[in-house]
This record gives structure tokens, sequence and C-alpha cells, in this order.
């Protein structure tokens, strides 16, 4: 045990909390003499105060570089099965390119869903959350026969399947016509319950058309009716002593709503839907997550100040802005800067009849009219006084 | 010097006639250049009034030589007005939002106001087209609105209705400038327009600025012809159609004739501002080649602003092929004396210098040795004129030499140069070295500063500067030296230290127990800076011996203590520290090796633990010094032992090779047990996949771990004896991998993750059955690259090595992309002398740095303090 006067020392240094952690959990259990101690704690704290940053310092173009130098040692192999055998991702450079783009939608949308504590140790009760987010065709429940005679497409749902994912057969006879109705605008049909023999019948409007109770048997197959529309597949994996799930496809709003789900570290890879859901800084968190874990799954090393601070530029206005023409560098001040960077003679034109002034203030328009830039040793005003004597 | 003038802000407007007449110097009537003497034409295009370019001529604007006249605008009165191309959008929106009867805004004083907000309200958008509701009538005056069609690339024409019938009837530039000059001042503030410095009817052009000659110079062939820059031709083309334009419509020629002449004179001016416009066919020059316009000029990655403008071009620069030294210090670079020759340093004579700088200046410009005295090559005097310094004048002009004068003198060791390898991705791309003048013709860098380079020695060249004044020098020493830069700031860790065969050396000089003779001591340490001997370790008939850890302890601070483990360590459970027998436990006690192997982890770059201790504990000059002494030590270390790699290094014995037959024999017959389990259907999908999709997944598992075992039983032939394994045990080059391969099987090609399966119908090649899904249809390589591979496999190797070359060609120019994206977004960012992160504009991005204001690059790996070093460096034990 660290001895009082110790902790009580370290507790008053001033350092950052996480120094003086590391500092108890290195000094915890050694016998250290009191000489020894205020060495470390004075060297600790020397240390402290060497590695703060300088002002001036260009932290954005070390930023931009660090990301960016390591991109040339990165996978183009747009899939690679991350974590979880079974499902799909983007990784590597694409993977960069679209957190950086801002997407809207990424190109393998992927949620890791925590549950809450009774659900997480239970594989049974875990296995039932899953089930009311993946999303289910009709005909997983049952069988869809076709008969061409009667003109009508007849559901037979199987009980013993309703039983096993947790649904009643009448939920599933009532929402697969409405679902068809309303998640897939096709209206052109009649249906008929038959609750005792758990049977649904659909009569397309039209009885002359085969080709049209084909496009109805069709709908009707496919038709979700239990499960979260955009959530195509969830895998059910026990890590670190609880059970959580990963899924194909991301829809954090309607998820957050299924009983079980712990809200508070249940995540998605789609930046854009977390901004919505959760708000700027959400979103913020996510980029800085998922650029870190593309980069540290290539096994590439990155201080996580350099990611921070490209989140908190794409995160600045509120709003998930893009690096790059649509977005930051579109909507710099400057406009020699913007010109210089793409659509040259647009930026050029709409500047003079807008009356815009460059006040030449960042690096590129300073480099442009051949004057030192604003930054490091360039922002430095020192004139020395001649003394008077 | 006088100080520089700075540029305060660059404001933005529009020209309006009346300018463009005020600031031209001469009108431009004539379309013709040059008459057959070679005399400019007065007011034709070249006129001299317009700048000259011909050296000799005087401008008879400022009267000045052609190398210092700037040039000098004309014009050119253009017969009736035509539209600018580039404001075609802005001028269908004020058409669209303007009654065509009274000018004004479409819109009601309150529908503005909650547009674009009041006077105090800054949070409104700048009126657009969707807040005009389509066809209304005007709230000002009343008048029914058209609708307007436009039509690329300069068309505009307003449809009516004519009994029931749309008619379009078409809208001259003349008809848009009337209605355009119509729009009230205060209408045009909510549309986003300074009506100060931009009118909308100035977007119409009736007077057309003809840019001077000394923009678009005209060049002389060897045949004495001369050939007109592309703006030249355009300007010939607009003035000839001027010309007749005026011609005809004096003459009273009819409608018809006029309106083509109107429109071949808008095409004219259309491709002279822009000749990549949408809907119109480009101007070529009689060769075809499309003319490069104004547009043009400016555009692209060579245009003026990205080419000419962002990207500058410089004197006393040089570029060779690199060599590599280890002789040379990290922070030296050789320059050949060819180049150091050429290369020169102002230097200010004053009463404390003149005497070095005379004999400077008597040394002349050539230097025969390498070692020989620096020379000069050019002495200045205070009127600026320059002495150039040559065999027959040495003496002469070094006694003229006062204070006052500059001398040019050429590079010597010791002076601070920039060195640069393209691509430069990050600032360590650029830094600054000290010469040491070297024999023969390429730049010599000590291989251990390769890694922030990226720089190999296959033919690379790279690039040098010399900073020209004290400041630049000073930066240079002090921001951007070598030692400066062995942290990275991307993790806070070293990324100069050990390659290859200094990894690979250090790494046979400290593995396991050897003891050496005084004279293999000696000649281990010669070239470090070592006083004395260490204590002996042993004494055995008679002759001295010293351990190779404490061989290894000499370059090594006395004060460092630290404890880690190699990277040869396997990460045993439960660790024999001292008694690991692969030596992997690192302890460093008071700057003594007391037990384990140096090697990557210890000393190379990007991992280098010690080099990170080094520069924590004692500074990056110490660090650089450590570097220097251990790439010396490690490449004698490997030459005492001597260190080569060939074919009989992969010689495995029978039983091996039967083994290696074995397991590839077995493997085979796994997969074509499952793909007769999978033929029957009796194979058991894994969830969420295709029987397909499991089959294969299945036989790529069993291939790669029959691939491995292959690479186990080759690796357990093959000991530290070999080469390539101490290669890929120490971290210096290469995996057991590639061992593997080389020795045992080369395993499963692949394209996209999956087995070959493009080729024919139902087969990858004609030499299989239709349908086969053994491991040999699909690229399964069972042979060894020393083996050899049969005519199938070579071809299947051949397929997955072209998509790695694929993938290396995409992904540079998109990863460069990327990076120019970024660059552009986060270039003005800064830190504030509060700690906040803002734009140059004053924006705050982050309130502290990084959320603790620690520097990346002194961050020991991400944390703001190395704790763990501190206190181990003080207990002395591991922690």
């Amino acid at each position: 045990m660290l001895p009082e006067k110790f902790g009580k020392k370290i507790a008053a240094a001033g350092l950052p909390e996480k120094t003086k952690d590391q500092l108890r959990s290195f000094l915890e259990g050694k016998e250290i003499t009191d000489a020894q101690f205020k060495q470390i704690l004075d060297r600790v704290i020397r240390e402290y105060q060497s590695t703060r940053i300088e002002a001036c310092e260009a932290v954005g173009v070390i930023a931009a570089q660090s990301i960016g130098e390591p991109g040339t040692q990165m996978t183009m192999r747009t899939f690679h099965y991350a974590g979880v055998a079974e499902i799909n991702v983007t990784l590597g450079l694409p993977r960069l390119i679209e957190i950086m783009d801002a997407r809207k939608e990424p190109s393998t949308p992927t949620m890791t869903i925590y549950l809450e504590q009774d659900y997480a140790n239970d594989r049974d009760r875990a296995r039932e959350v899953s089930w009311k987010i993946e999303a289910a065709p009709l005909h997983e429940f049952g069988d869809i026969t076709t008969d061409m005679e009667q003109m009508q497409v007849v559901v037979h749902i199987n009980t013993k399947v309703c039983e096993k994912r947790k649904i009643s057969p009448m939920e599933i006879m009532e929402k697969s016509p409405k679902n068809i109705r309303d998640r897939r605008h096709y209206r052109d049909f009649e249906h008929e319950i038959d609750e005792e023999n758990s049977r649904v019948a659909f009569t397309p409007k039209d009885r002359e058309s085969y080709q049209n109770l084909f496009q109805l048997a069709e709908h009707v197959r496919n038709v979700i009716v239990q499960g979260i529309d955009d959530i195509e597949r969830v895998v059910v994996r026990k890590e670190t002593g609880e059970y959580i799930l990963y899924t194909e496809g991301s829809n954090l709003k309607d998820v957050f709503e299924v009983a079980g789900v712990d809200t508070t570290r249940t995540r998605t890879n789609n930046i854009s839907e977390a901004a919505s859901v959760l708000g700027i800084e959400a979103a913020r968190n996510a980029i800085i997550y998922e650029a870190l874990s593309t980069l540290g799954e290539q096994g590439i090393l990155i201080d996580v100040r350099h990611i921070m601070l490209v989140a908190d530029m794409m995160c600045m206005d509120g709003e998930v802005k893009q690096i790059g023409r649509h977005g930051i560098a579109g909507e710099k001040e400057s406009v020699l800067s913007r010109a210089a960077f793409e659509v040259t003679v647009n930026h050029l034109l709409d500047a003079a009849v807008a009356n815009e002034v460059d006040e030449l203030s960042g690096v590129t328009e300073n480099v442009i009219v051949g004057q030192p830039i604003q930054l490091g040793t360039g922002d430095v005003k020192l004139i020395a006084v001649k003394p008077e004597n | 010097m006088p100080s520089p003038k700075r540029i305060g802000k660059i404001e933005f407007g529009l020209l309006s006639p009346k300018e463009i007449r005020e600031m031209s110097v001469r009108k431009i009537i004539w379309a013709d250049t040059y008459d057959d003497d070679g005399f400019p034409y007065p007011q034709g295009l070249m006129d001299l009034n317009l700048g000259v370019i011909d050296p000799g001529l005087r401008c008879k604007t400022c009267d000045q030589k052609a190398s210092e006249c700037p040039g000098h605008f004309g014009h050119i009165e253009l017969a009736k007005p035509v539209i600018h191309v580039g404001y075609t959008r802005l001028i269908r929106k004020l058409l669209r939002v303007t009654c065509r009867s009274c000018g004004r805004l479409l819109l009601s004083l309150d529908e503005v106001a909650k547009v674009f907000g009041t006077e105090d309200d800054l949070t409104g958008d700048q009126v657009s087209e969707k807040d005009v509701k389509k066809e209304r009538t005007c709230p000002h005056c009343g008048e029914q609105q058209l609708k307007i069609n436009f039509e690329k690339p300069t068309m505009f024409s307003e449809v009516l209705l004519e009994e029931g019938r749309k008619v379009e009837h078409k809208l001259t530039p003349a008809d848009i400038r009337a209605r355009l000059e119509k729009i009230p001042n205060e209408d045009l503030i909510p549309l986003g327009m300074n009506p100060e410095v931009a009118r909308p009817e100035w977007t119409i052009l009736t007077v057309l600025p003809v840019p001077p000659v000394t923009m678009r110079p005209s060049i002389i062939l060897e045949n004495g012809q001369r050939s007109e820059d592309d703006l030249t031709h355009k300007l010939v083309d607009i003035i000839r159609i001027n010309q007749r334009f005026k011609e005809n419509q004096d003459a009273g020629a009819p409608q018809l004739i006029i309106e083509d002449l109107w429109e071949l004179l808008q095409y004219h001016v259309t491709t002279y501002l822009d000749n990549e416009v949408a809907g119109c066919p480009p101007a070529r020059h009689r060769s075809g080649r499309p003319l490069k316009t104004l547009s043009q000029r400016l555009k692209g990655k060579d245009g003026r602003f990205r080419g000419s403008l962002s990207g500058k071009r410089v004197n006393f620069s040089s570029r060779t092929v690199i060599s590599p030294d280890p002789n040379l210090s990290v922070t030296e670079v050789g320059v050949p004396r060819a180049v150091a020759n050429e290369m020169t340093i102002p230097v200010r004579v004053t009463s404390y210098n003149i005497e070095q700088l005379k004999q400077i200046a008597r040394n002349g410009p050539s230097r025969p040795t390498v070692n020989g005295p620096c020379g000069a090559n050019y002495v200045i005097r205070p009127d600026n004129r320059r002495l150039r310094l040559a065999e027959g004048n040495l003496d002469t002009v070094a006694e003229m030499i006062e204070p006052g004068w500059t001398v040019e003198r050429q590079l010597r060791d010791g002076d601070v140069v920039l060195f640069n390898r393209q691509p430069s991705l990050h600032r360590m791309s650029i830094m600054a070295h000290r010469v040491k003048v070297t024999e023969g013709k390429t730049f010599r860098l000590n291989p251990a500063v390769c890694p922030p380079y990226n720089a190999d020695f296959d033919g690379d060249e790279m690039n040098l500067h010399i900073p020209q004044t004290e400041e630049a020098r000073a930066e240079a020493y002090i921001l951007i030296s070598v030692e400066e830069n062995i942290l990275s700031p991307r993790f806070g860790g070293p990324i100069i230290g050990g390659i290859h065969d200094h990894v690979s050396g250090i790494f046979m000089l400290t593995h396991g127990m050897r003891h050496f003779t005084k004279e293999e001591v000696l000649y281990l340490l010669r070239f470090t800076n070592i006083e004395h001997m260490p204590p002996t370790a042993k004494e055995e008939n008679e002759t001295e011996y010293w351990t190779n850890k404490q061989v290894f302890s000499q370059i090594l601070p006395t004060e460092l203590n630290m404890v880690f483990r190699a990277s040869s360590c396997q990460n045993c459970e439960t660790c024999k520290k001292e008694l690991c027998e692969r030596d992997a436990y690192v302890r460093i006690f008071d700057g003594k090796l007391e037990s384990g192997t140096i090697d990557k982890k210890a000393i190379g770059a990007f991992d280098g633990q010690i080099v990170n201790r080094i520069i924590r504990q004692y500074g990056m000059r110490r660090a650089a010094e450590f570097i220097d002494d251990l790439t010396k030590l490690s490449i004698r270390a490997i030459m005492l032992d001597g260190f080569s790699f060939g074919i009989d290094d992969e010689d495995l014995s029978k039983t091996e090779h039967g083994q290696i037959e074995e397991v590839l024999r077995n493997a085979a017959l796994d997969v074509e047990r499952r793909i007769k389990i999978y033929e029957e259907g009796q194979l058991e999908p894994m969830p969420g996949r295709t029987v397909e999709e499991t089959l294969e997944m299945q036989i790529m598992q069993v291939l790669g771990k029959a691939r491995d075992l292959t690479g186990q039983i080759a690796g357990r032939h093959l000991g530290l004896t070999n080469s390539a394994v101490v290669m890929a045990v120490s971290g210096a080059r290469g995996s057991m991998l590639n061992l593997t391969q080389m020795a045992g099987c080369i395993g499963q090609q692949s394209v996209r993750g999956e087995r070959i399966v493009r080729g024919y119908d139902d087969r990858t090649l004609p030499h299989f059955r239709k349908g086969d899904r053994g491991s040999d249809a699909h690229g399964f390589i069972k042979h060894s690259y020393k083996g050899g591979l049969n005519p199938t496999e070579f071809f299947f190797h051949a397929i997955g090595g072209r998509e790695g070359l694929v993938d290396t060609a995409v992904r540079t120019s998109q990863s460069g992309y990327l990076q120019r994206r970024m660059i552009n977004a986060l270039q003005d960012l800064k830190v504030a002398y509060d700690g906040t992160v803002r734009t140059t504009g004053g924006r705050i991005i982050q309130f502290q740095y990084g959320e603790d204001g620690t520097d990346p690059t002194k961050s020991a790996f991400g944390d703001p303090v190395d704790v763990k070093g501190i206190v181990e460096s003080i207990v002395k034990e591991e922690v």
C-alpha cells in the first residue's frame, strides 16, 4: 500500500489525473525512501512542464501530416472481417476517406449493441433482444403458397417459429398487410385473416393479371414483420464476459427503443446518424473512435490529439462537415485560399460580385503574395528596442 | 535592407466599363501584330504602349526596358455588348428575381426582411431563386412576370403566351443589360452583391480589356518565325469579328446577318474567357489543340494558383542521387565537391572577418581536394555589382575587399543545409544537416536517417537547399535539425534509429554470452569516443576477455536504468526473466547491459526503447550521439562475424522435405474430404453465410494452416545460424513467413481475399477439370520459391502479384488527395498564447489543445509524462 504521505503529495501536485494514477499504480507496493520519492515526483513534474505545447505551434498541419503520411501504408482492401468473422466491414484507406468525407451513409453500416445488465449475461435473453432487432421477412415465419387457381397468396404461420422468436402469430398476421402498405408502398390487394388456423390470404385487386399476383407474392415473402427494417443481420457474441450484438445495417433511433439495449454504450459507425440522434458531441466522439480504430486496425500508431483536432474542426459549426471542397476547405474566409484549393475560377468570380475582402491571415494567401505566414516563428512579433543612453 | 512592405488585404470587385477605359493606355483597333519589318503595329495587339517584350525596345507608356516594364492594359470597344460566361448563372438569377418592367426585386419589403433578416439580425440568408414564386406579378408595379429560359452557354429567352401557345422570345445581351441597369442599388444587397464595386450590368461586357503583351509574349521559333500566344490568337479573332460587325452595322446590314455576327462575337469572347464551357465547342489552334485561354491559365495543378503562386521555384538548390555512409553522423550529409564548389553562402565583410574572407577570395572558385579550404565564386560590391572570381583576378579582387562588401563563399564542413526527399509527406521530409564535403558525385547520408525520408538507395535522388541568411540558418539549426526531429509528432516515439544491418549486427553482438579479446574489443569500438576499457570479465590462458554485453554498454549513458522485453520475446505466460532461453529479457542497470539482446525493440526506428529513454533523460543531442555510436558499433559487429544470405541458406534435409510433403498431402486430402461433404449436401453453413462461402472459408483455413506448418518444420531445421532467421527474429528485415515461402511452401494466392476463381468457364485454367474445387485448381502453390513453381502455379502467382501492384498504384493517388484535402482544411490552425487552438482568423476550435495541452511530439507515446521510465530509472528495477 502506498504510504499516505506520498499519496497526499501526489494528490496535491499540479499534474493531470492520468499521470497521478500512473504514479500511484507504479509506486504501489514499492519500497521507496523519501528521497527517492521526492526525486521521482520532481522529475515527473519537470517532465510534465516540459511537454506542454508551445504557443504558435502549427498543430493543424502536424495533425494533417500525421494522419495523411501513413495513408500510403494502408491497404486498399475494402472488405475485412474485423472482430466478427460473419460481418463485413469496410476498413483501411477507403474507410478513412469515408470518415473524412462525412458521408451520409457509410458503405457498410454496422452497430455494436451492448445490453443492460440483466440481458448481457444471459444468452437466451440476449437472443430475444436480437430477434426484436433483426429484420425478419414473413417467409421466415411460415409457408407461403401462391394459389394460381384462386388468385391468392396464402401464408400459413408456423406457430413454433413464432414461439421461438417470441412473437404472437396474430401480431404477424396484422403487421404483414399493414407493413406491405406502409413500408413497401404496395396497396393493390386485399387480405383475410383466419385466426384459428393462423392463416392469411392475400388477394390482388386485379384478379386478371398473373403478373400482379406474382408481384404480390414477392411483397408478401419479403415484408418485414419483426425487427427493424435497416438491420439486415444480427450476430450475438460473447466478449469480455458479456453478450454483445453486432449488426449489419444501422438504425440507432429504433434500436434505442428496444427493451434491454444499453443506450449508454451502444454505438454505430454511421457518424451522421450519431449526429442526428445523439447530437454533435456524440458525432465528434464517433469520428475520433472510428478514425482511431481504423488506423489502429492497420497497425498504425497515431496520437489521439491529431484525430481530436480533425474531429473538432469537422464538428465546429454544430453539424458534421466534410474535409474538402463541400465542407471546411470550401467555406474558408479567404478567397485566395479557396481558389488555390479547387474550382479556382468560380471562387474568384463569386468573390468579385460579393465584394469579398481577403485579409491575408491564413497560410496559402501569404504564400501567394510572398509574405511570411502567421504561424510558428512567423507569428512572433518581437522588436528589439535600442537602449537609450 | 529596407523593411519589406506588407500587403494588408486584397479586395475583389468587378471592373466597370469606365474603369476599363481609364486604366487602358491604348484603344486597340487592328487585328495585326507585327508589320513586315517585325515592328509592332500602332494600335495593334502588340502596340508599344502595352509594354515590350523584345529586348532593346522601350515601352511607350513608362519608358522602361523589357525587363523592367510590367506592361499596361489596352481596351477594345465592342460593337455590341456580350455576356461574360462566368456570370451566366448570376444573370439568370437576377433576371428571375427582378421585375421585367421596373427592375425591383420581386418580393415585398416584408418578404425580403423575412429571408434576409433586418439590419441587426445577421442570421438571414441571401435571397435566392427559390424565394421567388414562379410567374408572379411584381409587388411594386404590378407587371406580370414571364418565365426566363437559359440555354447553355449564353442564350437567354423569355416565354410569352401568344394565342394560347408558348412562344420563346430571345433576349439579346443588350436587352439583358438594359434590364440589369434598372435594378436599384438597395435591392442588390439582399442578393449578396455590393453595388459599389459590382453593378450587375457590368457582367455584360461593352468594352474588353486587352492584357499587356508581357502576359502573352510571342516566341520566336528556330526558323525565325514568330509564334503568338494563345491569348493573342483569341484577341485577333475578337478584333476581326468586332471590326466586321461594326462595318456591317454601319452599312445597315439585315437583322439576320447582324444576329449571326453578334453570336459569333459572343462565341469568341466566351472562349477567350473560358475555353471549356459546357455546350460550346472549344476554340482550337491550327494543329487541332484546344487553346489555353484565361480560365485554363488559372485552373488546375499546373495553373497559376497551384502551379505558380502556391509553388515557388528557388535558387541555391541542388539534386543528385543518394548513397549510404555509416561513418557519417546522422546529423551530417555528404556533399560532393562539385556541388560544394557551386553552392554559395553570402558573408558580409566586417572588420572582424575581413582577413578570413580575403583568404577565401584568394582561394578562388575551384577547390582541388575535399579537405581543401573553401573558396568563393563571387564578391559583391556595396553598389550591388557582382565580380566573378576567376583564376586570373583572385589576388587583385581580394585586395579590393573592404568592410561593406559581400563575399559569396562556397560550402564547407559544418554549414547548415536543408535536405529533402519527395514526396514530402510530413515535416521530417525536410531536415537540416551539417555539410561534410565528400568525394564522389552523390549525396551521402547515414542509413539511420532513411526512415523519416522514407529513402532507400536504389537510385533515389534528394534535394539540398542552402539557407542564405543568418536568421534562416539559425531557424534551420534550432528547429529542423535532425537531432530535433528524432521524435515523430505522429506518436511521440523515435522515428530515427537502427535499420537493417544495424539491427542484425547489434543482435549478433549482444545475443547470448560471448567473449572478446582486447583486439576485438578495440576493433568494435574504434570509431566511438570511448577513452577507457572497462574492467575485464575473465582471464584465461593469460589473455584478457571482455563480454559482448560490456562492449555494448560502452555506448550507453552511465546512469541509464531500464527493463523491457526484446522483439524476440514470445510473451510466455510466466516470464523467466534473466533466465530466458531466448535472452529476450533486457535489463540495463546504471548504464550496463546486464542481460538480454539488443534488437529492433531497443534501437530500431519507430520502436527504439533505449533511444526513447535517452532522449527523455539526456536530450536530443545525446540521443543523436548514441545513434551515431550505435550505427558504427553495429556495422563493425556485423563485419566481425560476416553476414550473408544465399540460396543454400534455405537448404533443408530429406526428413524435412518428407515432413513438408506429408503435411501438404494431408491438407490436400482434407480439402477433398470437405469438398465431398459439400457435394453430398452435408455441409452445415455458418450463420449468415451460404454453403459455398462456408466451404471456401474452410478450405482457406486448412490450406493456411498447412502453410504455417511447413514454416514451422523449416524453422525447426534453420536455427539462429541462419541469416534469414537472425533477420526475422531481430526484426531487422523480413519475417518467418518470408522464410516459410522460400524454404517450405508459398501457399494460397488470393484475389480480393478469396481463392482465385476467375478464368474460363467453371475453371481457372484449361489444365483443370470443369467444376474442380481442389486446392491446385484455385491457386494453392505447394512448392517453395527455392523448389520452383510449376507452370500453373507460376500463373496463379502472377495473378496474385498483379493485385498488389494495382493496389499500390490506386492507393498512392487516393491517399495523396486525402492528405491534400486535410492539409488544406487544417493548415490555418495554431496554438494561441492562451493555449487555445484557433484559426488564423481567430475562431476557437479547441479550448485546450488535445484536451490536456500536451505536445504529441514530446509526449511519451501519448502520455503527458513517461512515469514508468522515471520510476524505473530511480528505483532501478522493473515496475
